[in-house]
């Protein structure tokens, strides 16, 4: 009982290390075997994305719509739901934002505030599905959202060729957006746009929601112990379904903020992935909204350095998925070390003199 | 009677919260006999079963099986040793016949890679028969009986090997017919040479079957003696016995107005058996009411109704005289219904959670402004009940699962045992723990009850039940056997033989005094 906070992340920060760093001699050896230059293509790995501005700042980009989905999904597994439905409301929430472009007139940040809230409405309504399905029926809210995701993007499809699709491109694409409706640039020369800003503004709204509110209070012990916050009082019902809501809305706001902020014409033709990276960036994160940001960065840095590495030899840029997955398979193991920490544990109880 | 087939010594067992459940317990069985293992719940039957059959390890201790020393590690290495288990939750497989279930693991193959159906069918069939079991081996799990079910796994272990059986209360889910036919198959089983291990708390089952009886208590095997020589009188006298006197000074009780009652509650448990028979009872403010009984006669569902975490299939619970519809435990807190549960792991406390946020969870509304939590009046409240709890912990961020059990309750204790609290369902408030907290806890359940409040104390520890209540009534199979409105001359023997069904007062005189 004397382990206080400081020593497990003291120690879960450590493990973390190790985990990288095995993952990536790992990684040499493979990288070894398909290259005559091991050395120089890790190195590229890491010095990649800060070789030009551009590209360090194509970091930050693909960070944005990693960050929202993190936090999509933080909120939604807080309440203990396997929900994977943040890949198809960040779809959907791109795909609405779209079309708000399109079609509503008016002065740019207002179509902007109104594109971005319609996004997260639509993300909302995604999110909510596969929550109230297992709150009333019991059904597995997982099978539901994978499910889901692929009725969301044919849906969306079918929405996209109906009222968004400019039939003058030769590939699938919508009508052009108005300029005034893009997110504003932050540093010219580069695509880095105010998502930026948005999505931190999103982390911090997370943070307070979960770690200061009285609903963040009872989301975590619903998700922590259901059985315990219903016998607590807790409606855990509505707890479950509106965390379901609030990352919906998250992650519909990301897709919205990713269209507005890289895209001119919408141009999804598959379901973007972000839900999923949500799932690895939490993993990462360990559910800390306001570690998703480093951890979505970390991501970001290491896939756009697997790019660059990829364009400057012969490896190929898929080595980024076996390091990321020896990552995860580490961090979420949980024996691995877990014979170190059991004995810091033992070691803190016993010299704290406690017993039955 | 000295070839002991298979011997148990001085057993140590301490589970990772810090409950000791085995200490210094010895056991042993001789080939061909039924013997008893005996005891209250909690007193650490279960436990050296589970150790017996492999699925705990002992701190400390030798079991050694015809003379040799054995480390029997896991359920596998006890089946490979001859040790069959079968367990009050059945382990078979729903979706399949009984036979199949019985081959399960070591099928008959045709060919080599092909399952032998038919052969699946005849072995089992064949195993019935020897036994002399009457089953129908075709039939699929899922529609079977429960007393079929039981039959199942008996051949199941019998099948793989099994010389020595361990049956983990089986008569708790049965008819008395299917008792009767157990009993039957048991004495046939005795016959060939088989050595069964009979868990229960059933003093005239045991006094039938068994030819030896060892009784636990409190984490220690207190006798072995055989039945022939031994008095159900005797038996539950050491089964209840008294380990430390515990003596509470308390000022007589002063009744009010009814709190809590309840109107003909009748629940069925999983099995569908009945578990609470048309139960009436009345819960006055001011007291303690104690609850004594046997596990499983209906204490648990009784506590979780009156708390709304389960329905009664009919009756009416009334809090403060007016009836609430379905209860949940929402509305049972608004009612200033306080609960203080049996498991504390699963349904007190969020392990994981820090102890500020299990002390607080329920009060959440008193530190808001506006939607935003009041973060440092909820950590002063939270230090002040740690201190007035006196829960070992540096800080309230402790993860409450990193406590000892004793601290852990106390941490339960401190939520529920407020001074709003009204009506408060204690059950088992001190088991497993150490007697310092047990102490804080009874003294704050008293202190509580001075103040006007109702405790219902469920306890199998009948020392505490005497010193704590103003009033005890006795639960045996669902019904109140017995109601004593005044526990200054009430003795534990006497308790126990209402607790045991030796005695017991009719339902009119017990609801005359308690309910009239």
């Amino acid at each position: 009982m004397r382990i206080n906070k400081n020593t497990r992340l003291w120690f879960r920060a450590v493990r973390f290390l190790l985990a990288i760093v095995i993952a990536l001699g790992v990684s040499f050896v493979i990288i070894a075997f398909s290259t005559d230059a091991p050395v120089r293509a890790v190195v590229n790995l890491f010095t990649g994305p800060v070789t030009s501005v551009r590209r360090f700042s194509t970091v930050f980009e693909t960070m944005i719509p990693l960050t929202f989905s993190g936090l999509a999904v933080c909120i939604m597994f807080k309440a203990n739901q396997f929900n994977l439905a943040a890949e198809g409301a960040l779809y959907a929430g791109a795909l609405t934002a779209a079309i708000v472009g399109i079609y509503v007139q008016g002065p740019g940040w207002a179509v902007k505030a109104a594109a971005i809230l319609a996004g997260g409405m639509i993300g909302c309504l995604i999110g909510a599905i596969p929550g109230i399905a297992k709150v009333r029926w019991g059904a597995s809210e997982l099978v539901l959202s994978l499910m889901l995701n692929t009725v969301v993007l044919n849906l969306g499809t079918f929405l996209f060729n109906r009222v968004a699709r400019d039939p003058a491109p030769s590939y699938a694409a919508s009508y052009e957006l108005p300029r005034e409706v893009s997110l504003v640039n932050l540093i010219p020369g580069t695509r880095m746009h105010s998502g930026l800003i948005i999505a931190a503004c999103f982390v911090a709204g997370s943070a307070v929601l979960i770690y200061k509110t009285k609903w963040g209070f009872q989301l975590n012990m619903t998700g922590s112990n259901l059985n315990f916050a219903k016998y607590a009082g807790i409606h855990t019902a509505l707890i479950i379904i509106s965390a379901q809501l609030v990352g919906g809305f998250i992650a519909g706001a990301g897709g919205a903020t990713e269209m507005l902020g890289l895209y001119r014409r919408f141009q999804w033709t598959s379901l973007p992935g972000y839900g999923f990276d949500g799932v690895i960036l939490n993993i990462l994160a360990g559910s800390n909204p306001l570690l998703i940001p480093i951890a979505a960065f970390f991501l970001a840095f290491v896939r756009i350095g697997a790019d660059y590495m990829y364009r400057q030899s012969d490896v190929a840029a898929e080595i980024v998925s076996i390091i990321e997955g020896i990552i995860i398979l580490l961090v979420m193991a949980s024996a691995f070390l877990a014979k170190w920490e059991h004995r810091l544990t033992t070691k803190a109880s016993v010299t704290g003199g406690e017993s039955a | 009677m000295n070839d002991a087939l298979l011997k148990a010594e001085n057993i140590l067992k301490v589970y990772p919260n810090g409950i000791v459940a085995n200490r210094g317990v010895n056991f042993e069985v001789q080939k061909g006999e039924i013997h008893a293992l005996i005891g209250e719940n909690g007193a650490g039957k279960s436990t050296l079963m589970k150790i017996l059959f492999g699925i705990e390890t002992p701190e400390e201790g030798t079991i050694t099986l015809n003379g040799q020393e054995v480390s029997i590690d896991s359920p596998k290495k006890a089946i490979s040793l001859g040790i069959g288990m079968v367990h009050q939750h059945f382990m078979l497989v729903d979706s399949l016949s009984i036979a199949e279930n019985i081959a399960l693991g070591h099928e008959p193959l045709q060919r080599g890679m092909f399952l032998d159906r038919d052969k699946i069918v005849k072995q089992a069939g064949e195993l019935a028969e020897r036994y002399h079991f009457e089953i129908d081996v075709n039939r699929v799990v899922r529609d079977a009986s429960v007393g079929v079910k039981q039959k199942a796994e008996i051949l199941k272990a019998l099948a793989r090997g099994a010389q020595i059986l361990i049956l983990d209360e089986p008569t708790a889910v049965l008819t008395p017919q299917e008792t009767r036919e157990l009993f039957v198959e048991l004495t046939t089983l005795r016959q060939e040479g088989y050595t069964i291990i009979f868990i229960s708390h059933k003093l005239k089952e045991v006094m039938e079957i068994c030819d030896r009886i060892t009784i636990m208590r409190h984490g220690r095997t207190v006798d072995t003696c055989l039945v022939k020589d031994t008095s159900p009188e005797e038996i539950s006298r050491k089964m209840v016995g008294r380990d430390v006197v515990l003596h509470i000074e308390k000022q007589p009780a002063k009744r009010g107005d009814v709190c809590l009652e309840t109107r003909s509650v009748t629940c069925e448990n999983v099995f569908g058996k009945r578990v609470l028979d048309a139960l009436n009872m009345r819960l006055r403010s001011g007291e303690v009411l104690g609850v004594a009984g046997v596990e499983g006669n209906g204490q648990s569902e009784l506590a979780e109704i009156l708390f709304g975490l389960r329905q009664p299939s009919s009756g009416e619970v009334l809090i403060k005289g007016s009836r609430i519809g379905r209860l949940n435990p929402s509305g049972c807190r608004r009612c200033k219904v306080a609960y203080i549960p049996e498991d504390r792991m699963r349904i007190g406390v969020a392990a994981r959670e820090s102890i500020l946020s299990n002390m607080l969870i329920d009060k959440v509304d008193r530190y808001l402004r506006g939607p935003f939590l009041k973060e440092k009046e909820m950590n002063r409240d939270a230090e002040k009940l740690l201190a007035e709890f006196t829960v070992l912990a540096r800080t309230v961020d402790t993860p409450a699962g990193m406590l000892s059990g004793g601290n852990i309750q106390k941490v339960v204790a401190a939520r529920e045992m407020t001074e709003e609290a009204q009506i408060i369902i204690a059950e088992q408030p001190t088991r497993g723990i150490d007697p310092g907290a047990s102490e804080i806890i009874r003294r704050k359940l008293l202190e509580l009850r001075d103040k006007g409040a109702a405790v219902l104390l469920i306890s199998a520890d009948l020392n505490e039940i005497l010193e704590m209540s103003d009033g005890v009534i006795v639960l045996h199979e669902g019904k109140i056997n017995g109601y004593f409105p005044d526990t200054t001359a009430l003795t534990e023997e006497e308790l126990g033989y209402y607790m045991l069904g030796v005695k017991k007062q009719s339902r009119e005189s017990v609801e005359a005094a308690l309910c009239g």
